[in-house]
């Protein structure tokens, strides 16, 4: 399904040319403007071109499951009194997109923002479309279809109107919550239906084709791309009434947690549950078996559940099992020496990912070669809101309610779990109190389902406590990546080697062979936007011994950190201002090439085609320029302050953010402000672009200074906030300035929530560096220099 | 019978004064809008008033709050117009908005004790509370806004 909206230049029909004025070829002039400036362009637009025909450009929604649905008869619902209700499909964890995608029909469609409510839909993709609430895909993949849905729903309503009229569709006008009635001459008569009126006559007309679909210009948004349109559940929120998943109650609930095998694949022995009994409140206890098959998917850990009357009595009782664990293979992993074998690895050739030009040779001929290696621990994404789900079972019929970012996934299991046909399953998503990754897995699901199934269908909540999320996650991967670079006479860079040592996300799905896939190589290591000559990527092996996961930004910490430090690195060594370093590897203005550069056959784009989505270097240069000027990069700052800057492209975006440093008297380092810049082409709504910016920087601060997972014997040595620690109050970026860039119209629209973290991991590592002249080789590195 | 104050109502308790007040309040009355965040002590997300001052309902017992007032985020403002949640709606402070009530808990108390308070002073006070989001920049600011009047 092509999804992709670019201006038709020939076959444009011409629908509503009723005052027109000469045809700009608004692309051409804008495609010019583009390349020489990279920034804002405006071109004025006639009333005639208040609409325009375009054709969809595709996206990696076509590769997705159940890829995209635009129907209005899915998505938009109108009341006799004019309420319009919207369908948000994607899950909401605090980047807006509840309200931003919504926000995108009600524009087309010409509706009135103040009269929409939001409804959100159940684990169903074959109704609505892909649910995978990750990877930055939301806004890339359904901003199209979002809008054609909208096109449609208005050219029903203009339809019904004209019917009623009895004139053509093209004298009626969508706007405001309404149909006007134009004169012949294009101007808006004083005759007008309501959104409501005509609701019953345009829901009993065929959805239009879409070649048919007349789409707003930019000019005409009212929504789209305009100032701070507040998220839908905001008031709610603010007075504590936001439906969260542990929010759900019904009647007769009991309340449950679990006891899991602190080591991967470990197993109850023996159990005694006697004690845990007899604590108050305590109604039962059952043993869960966990998933046994490997690889281990979104499968259950199993243990022990302990359900009572309340949330403390399941706790206490919890507290009072007596189990017994076989710890299984997995007790043998230890951090420290896990690390050290990474190390070892990294310093030999590994698996050839991409190879460009003579990398041998011109390490052989280099004058002098830089080497760094770049560590980082496991993560854990530890949202505020601790895994939960709520489920009960009646007459055979599965009814869960969950914070889920991928509810159909999860509803396909549950079935399966369950032995029920999916039809018999419905999951509710409700909020998610953060995500980051954790919640697109679906064990604490699964979970629920099965203590209802073994209470005989009594609903239940199954509640991990902070220390369950911390030790029994997916977790962040840990990673040592190895930077070489081989400079010549002149002080160019004549080569690059980066080696990559880091167990993959791949191994929780599929047989371990200890090697990354391609979704991680095209996470900032195989496309580096380097004009380099000879380049080599390479993989050394590295098992999984715990379950690898998502974790915002993903492979992007590990390989961004990494690269952006080692060109701060270089740049020192060098003598070279870091940003006009920077902007020199670069190099000159171009779309890259992937075969030209020994990209891999099977490189991934963060899944969108190549071809709509090139790796544009006069983007990535125009928001490192951006960014640097706003920051007032090159001014004098006093003794033990700096700043540093690190840029990359991904899920489709351009960012690059320079952060400043102060380093106090007792060496605690503090982060005054920070500048980022994003050009992540069309967006929707520019102040939760702000928001998810400032809120990756204080992530990229967390990632920088204090979290980090280490293993013992097989188990995770942190348990709570304790001792996983976060940025607080006390030491975050304490003004993130975000500039988001007004890329030209028809710019496709990249992703948002996922790409603000690593380069700003790396900018904070070279501003420390700046402010001490200390450099950050190992993730999570202290706050205090 | 025992009794706590809940958001200016007389609520009977009878079980295990051991409880944390956090799950009498959520599991017990359904006020759900006080969250578990650590069980700890922490990070703030279970933030309510006792006698007007700012407590982890995790870490408070329900024998501690035994004939005392309690106010939890449904009790702060009837209709929501606490200065400090119109400050936060002004700035759109939230993004997941699962810290939020016991962020504004917490700034509430701040303000009710100090209604001019410095930015170290703000900081002191929210340190406590824990945003995964990285709202602090806004929280900061909201709560400036709150203490000048919205």
């Amino acid at each position: 399904m092509l999804q992709y909206f670019e201006k038709e230049q020939e076959s444009a029909p011409k629908l509503r040319a009723l005052s027109a004025i000469a045809k700009v070829d608004r692309r051409s002039v804008l495609n010019g403007m583009f390349a020489a400036t990279g920034m804002l362009v405006s071109v004025r637009v006639s009333p005639a071109e208040a609409l325009e025909h375009l054709v969809p450009y595709p996206t990696g929604a076509a590769d997705m499951p159940d890829k995209t649905v635009a129907d209005p008869h899915v998505f938009v619902a109108i009341d006799p009194d004019g309420l319009v209700s919207i369908v948000a499909h994607r899950s909401e964890m605090g980047t807006g997109i509840r309200t931003s995608l919504p926000m995108v029909i009600c524009d087309e469609m010409g509706a009135n923002w103040e009269r929409v409510r939001i409804v959100q839909a159940p684990g169903d993709e074959p109704r609505y479309g892909n649910q995978d609430t990750d990877g930055s895909r939301s806004t890339r993949h359904f901003i199209q279809p979002m809008r054609q849905c909208g096109a449609a729903m208005r050219q029903m309503l203009e339809a019904a109107a004209a019917a009623k009229w009895g004139v053509d569709a093209s004298l009626c006008r969508a706007k405001n919550h309404q149909v006007i009635l134009l004169g012949k001459d294009g101007s808006e008569t004083s005759t007008a239906l309501g959104f409501g009126d005509l609701a019953a006559g345009a829901m009993a007309l065929p959805v239009p084709a879409q070649d048919t679909l007349l789409y707003k210009t930019p000019s005409e948004f009212t929504l789209i791309g305009k100032g701070a349109t507040p998220i839908t559940d905001l008031r709610a929120i603010t007075m504590g009434k936001a439906g969260y998943g542990a929010d759900v109650r019904l009647p007769g609930m009991k309340y449950a947690v679990m006891s899991r095998p602190v080591v991967l694949g470990g197993k109850v022995k023996k159990y005694d549950a006697v004690k845990a009994l007899k604590v108050p409140g305590v109604e039962a206890v059952h043993e869960l078996a966990g998933n046994e098959t490997i690889p281990r998917k979104f499968g259950i850990l199993g243990g022990i559940a302990v359900v009572g009357n309340s949330t403390y009595a399941a706790m206490r009782g919890r507290d009072a099992l007596e189990i017994e664990w076989d710890d299984g293979p997995n007790v043998s992993y230890d951090s420290v020496a896990f690390d050290k074998e990474m190390t070892a690895t990294a310093s030999q050739p590994g698996k050839v990912i991409r190879n460009q030009g003579d990398p041998d040779s011109a390490f052989a001929n280099a004058k002098e070669i830089f080497s760094a290696d770049y560590h980082a621990q496991h993560m854990v994404q530890a949202p505020m809101e601790p895994l939960v789900a709520v489920a009960r079972i009646v007459d055979g019929k599965a009814e869960v309610w969950a914070p889920a970012q991928s509810p159909y996934g999860a509803r396909k299991d549950i079935a399966a779990a369950l032995k029920m046909p999916i039809e018999n399953v419905t999951l509710h998503v409700t909020l998610l109190g953060g995500g980051f990754g954790r919640k697109s897995a679906w064990d604490f699901i699964i979970e629920a389902a099965l203590v209802s199934q073994k209470l005989g269908g009594t609903p239940v909540l199954m509640q991990w406590t902070r220390e369950d999320d911390i030790r029994h996650g997916y977790y962040h991967t840990v990673s040592v990546e190895r930077i070489e670079a081989a400079i010549d006479g002149s002080g160019k860079v004549t080569g690059w080697r980066h080696r990559t040592v880091a167990p993959s996300i791949i191994s929780t799905f599929k047989e371990d062979d200890g090697y990354s896939f391609p979704i991680e190589y095209g996470m900032g290591f195989v496309n580096t936007p380097f004009e380099i000559p000879n380049v080599r990527c390479e993989n050394g092996k590295a098992m999984a011994h715990t379950r690898i996961g998502w974790f915002r930004s993903v492979s992007t910490i590990p390989h961004t950190f990494a690269v952006q430090s080692a060109v701060g690195e270089l740049a020192h060594k060098l003598g070279r201002d870091p940003k006009d370093f920077l902007l020199e590897l670069i190099g000159s203005d171009r779309k890259l090439d992937p075969k030209a550069l020994g990209f891999p056959n099977d490189f991934w784009n963060y899944g969108d085609p190549y071809d709509a989505f090139p790796i544009d270097t006069a983007r990535l240069k125009n928001v490192i320029n951006l960014a640097a000027a706003k920051a007032g990069w090159g001014k004098t700052l006093p003794e033990r302050q700096g700043l540093g800057i690190a840029a990359h492209c991904a899920w489709s975006s351009y960012v690059a953010t320079v952060v400043h440093v102060a380093i106090d008297a007792d060496g605690k380092i503090r982060i005054p402000e920070a500048t980022t810049a994003i050009d992540c082409g069309l967006y929707i709504n520019p102040e939760r672009i702000r928001a998810q910016l400032e809120g990756a920087a204080v992530m990229a601060t967390s990632n920088t200074f204090y979290s980090g997972i280490t293993f013992k014997r097989g188990a995770v040595e942190q348990s709570n906030f304790t001792d996983y620690n976060v940025a607080r109050m006390s030491n975050y970026p304490q003004k993130v300035n975000v500039h988001i860039v007004d890329a030209p119209a028809g710019t496709h629209t990249g992703g948002v929530g996922e790409p603000g973290v690593a380069p700003f991991v790396g900018a904070l590592c070279n501003a420390i560096f700046a402010a001490s002249q200390k450099r950050v080789r190992s993730l999570p590195a202290g706050d205090t220099i | 019978m025992p009794t706590i104050s809940i958001n200016g109502e007389n609520k009977n308790f009878s079980g295990d004064p051991d409880m944390p007040l956090l799950w009498f309040v959520r599991d017990g009355l359904n006020l759900t809008g006080t969250k578990f965040g650590c069980g700890a002590g922490v990070c703030g997300a279970c933030t309510v008033h006792v006698d007007g001052v700012a407590v982890r309902s995790c870490q408070t017992t329900v024998g501690q709050a035994l004939g005392k007032t309690v106010t939890t985020i449904e009790g702060l403002s009837t209709t929501g117009d606490h200065p400090v949640q119109r400050a936060w709606r002004q700035l759109n402070v939230p993004q997941c908005g699962f810290c939020q009530a016991g962020q504004i808990m917490q700034a509430a108390a701040l303000i009710a004790k100090n209604p001019d308070p410095s930015d170290a002073q703000i900081v002191e006070v929210m340190d406590g509370n824990i945003c995964r989001c990285g709202c602090y920049q806004r929280i900061h600011e909201a709560i400036r806004l709150a203490a000048g009047g919205v």
